[in-house]
């Protein structure tokens, strides 16, 4: 192949100046990737394999035995982590109230209240304050014989209250008010932008044929924030198998795994029992269900969203 | 009508503004409780304004008793201050390089980093562990700094911003001869920088607020971060609920801070970004 002078000039800029565009590429983006491989990348591949071990650290790496699919069998067996899995699915009740709530505040919020940023703020300082410190409220207001809650339930003529956090049939529950509590300010913040993207005269229309506040929220508000809504709904459901703060500090799990969770049960069987092999089986699992949760709702999405 | 639909936004504000002051309540009864004498904390009627008061000798333990909060306070700040600029460095770096420079890998490499997003941080917190023990970064600051500082969420957040730039302005400065780093950093860096506060005050409040990373990476406890220093406070003087409630008060206060200044930043960047850290 012939090229003119000129032609062969022009090829010969151009090479290096693509080049150069892919070398500034990667120089930007590596550290990033380099952080991601190091924390990320490599240590999910690192669970992945471990899970298929058996392993206590504490006896150095040259003691780490393989055990094929004897993790995941012994799994199949455990009853704690079924009630930790079962958990984590009843858990997953708190997205639905959370999000209804966080509408019904929005729609009120957004064009029906003065001081709006008022309310926004109030109901957005449980999701910036830090869990711990929520954390250690809650157990004094839950408090059994003396907390202000339960004196209040007595002084409404309660006598016996729940004693909450240490009782099994309501530990649970305490614990997902409490993280209703603290997510009804996000799926607030959300709910109000999805709001404002909605046109107005379509309410204005709504108006004209007469339409009363429930029929323009039942169909026009529901069906455009749909999007919103699963947005939320994703995002709620996986953030309600990261739960570890709340649990932490104010049941570990108990009383008798009423509130033990997957990633609770994790975080025991590799920093207390030091079995590195079945936590990591324990990890793959929830990365797993959170995986096929993610899945499932993109799939599905596209029956009941408007975009 | 005019008149009627203000009675109905009247009653409506009153309504609401009753529900956010039940809604905030607990972080009033923590306020009130920690000026408390302990014998008057679980009073009944809940006393919203202490008859008596032992303010100052509950502060006062908190910040220089036998677990002084000035030392972890000076821990968190330095551990999210630090995270806060590596993280915005390196997510602003990426988030160009994805954005403006155009290579033929961007696209397939942005995927990796999106789907980092969805591993659950504790399925790699195990790996993480023995990595950090394995290479002296366990029981460190630097350590904590280093595993905050890595996240898909800000290269993300800001590539949605350097997208808004015209790509006119980066062609007219490479005209002028100009490279990619000079352009990053005098003409997107100062364009963005709204973006950028946004996500700095995020990933500060996010870091302030870590409690698992420390729990686990952190032995000593002098190297503590307030939330680990709050639980331990809170494990030891748990019988005394108005000294525990001060050392809440004096773990939520610099964050409410930072939110209240920053609150349109942070408002605005969770609803646009759809962000949850």
């Amino acid at each position: 192949m012939v090229f003119s002078k000129k032609e062969n000039k022009q090829i010969k800029q151009r090479k290096p100046k693509i080049k150069d565009e892919k070398l500034a590429g990667i120089l930007f983006v590596s550290p990033m990737l380099l952080g991601l491989t190091v924390f990320v990348i490599y240590p999910v591949l690192a669970t992945f394999i471990l899970s298929f071990s058996d392993w206590n650290f504490v006896t150095g790496i040259s003691q780490i035995e393989w055990a094929g699919f004897d993790n995941f069998r012994k799994l199949l067996g455990d009853e704690v982590f079924f009630k930790s899995l079962i958990n984590n699915l009843i858990f997953i009740l708190t997205v639905p109230i959370t999000m209804i709530i966080a509408l019904v505040f929005a729609v009120l919020i957004d064009r029906n209240v003065y001081l709006k940023s008022y309310f926004k703020i109030a109901f957005f300082i449980p999701y910036v304050s830090s869990v711990v410190a929520v954390a250690v409220v809650w157990q004094v207001l839950f408090n059994p014989a003396q907390g202000p809650i339960n004196q209040t339930l007595i002084s409404l003529g309660i006598e016996n209250p729940p004693t909450w956090l240490s009782d099994p049939n309501f530990a649970l529950i305490s614990i997902m008010v409490i993280h209703i509590w603290i997510s009804i300010g996000f799926n607030l913040i959300i709910y109000i932008a999805g709001l404002q993207s909605i046109s107005k005269e379509l309410y204005e229309s709504a108006d004209l044929d007469g339409a009363n506040a429930w029929q323009k929220f039942r169909n026009i508000t529901i069906p455009m924030v749909s999007p919103t809504t699963l947005f939320l709904l994703i995002t709620g459901i996986i953030s309600t198998f990261k739960v570890f703060d709340i649990i932490s500090v104010l049941t570990q799990g108990g009383p008798v795994d009423s509130t033990n969770v997957l990633v609770w049960l994790l975080y025991e069987t590799a920093f207390e029992e030091l079995d590195i092999g079945y936590s990591s089986a324990i990890a793959l699992v929830l990365f797993i269900v959170v995986f096929i949760i993610t899945i499932i709702q993109w799939v599905g999405q596209k029956k009941w969203v408007n975009y | 009508m005019k008149n009627s639909l203000n009675t109905r936004k009247i009653v409506i504000t009153i309504i609401m503004g009753i529900i956010s002051v039940i809604f905030i309540s607990p972080f009033i009864w923590m306020i009130t409780t920690s000026f408390k004498l302990e014998i008057d904390v679980f009073n009944y009627p809940i006393e919203w304004i202490p008859t008596r008061t032992n303010g100052f000798a509950n502060y006062q333990e908190v910040w220089f008793g036998n677990d002084p909060f000035y030392l972890y306070y000076w821990n968190s700040i330095k551990v999210a201050v630090m995270t806060t600029v590596v993280s915005v460095i390196v997510s602003a770096l990426a988030a160009y390089g994805f954005s403006k420079v155009k290579f033929g890998a961007a696209s397939m490499l942005f995927l990796v980093v999106l789907a980092t997003y969805m591993v659950p941080p504790q399925a790699s917190i195990v790996p993480q562990f023995l990595l950090y023990r394995g290479v002296g970064l366990f029981d460190t600051h630097l350590g904590l700094v280093l595993i905050g500082s890595f996240s898909a969420l800000g290269t993300f957040m800001l590539r949605q911003f350097f997208m808004g730039i015209q790509d006119d302005y980066i062609d007219a400065a490479k005209m002028d001869g100009a490279g990619h780093f000079r352009i990053f950093f005098s003409i997107a860096m100062p364009i963005v920088r709204p973006a950028i506060a946004t996500y700095a005050i995020l990933r500060f409040i996010w870091t302030w607020n870590d409690y698992m990373n420390p729990l686990i990476f952190l032995r000593t406890d002098s190297l503590y971060t307030i939330q680990l220093a709050m639980e331990k406070f809170a494990t030891i003087n748990g019988q005394f609920y108005a000294l525990t409630m001060a050392a809440a008060v004096s773990a939520i206060i610099p964050l409410l801070i930072v939110f209240i200044i920053g609150q349109r930043q942070v408002i605005d960047g969770i609803a646009l970004g759809g962000v949850k850290g």
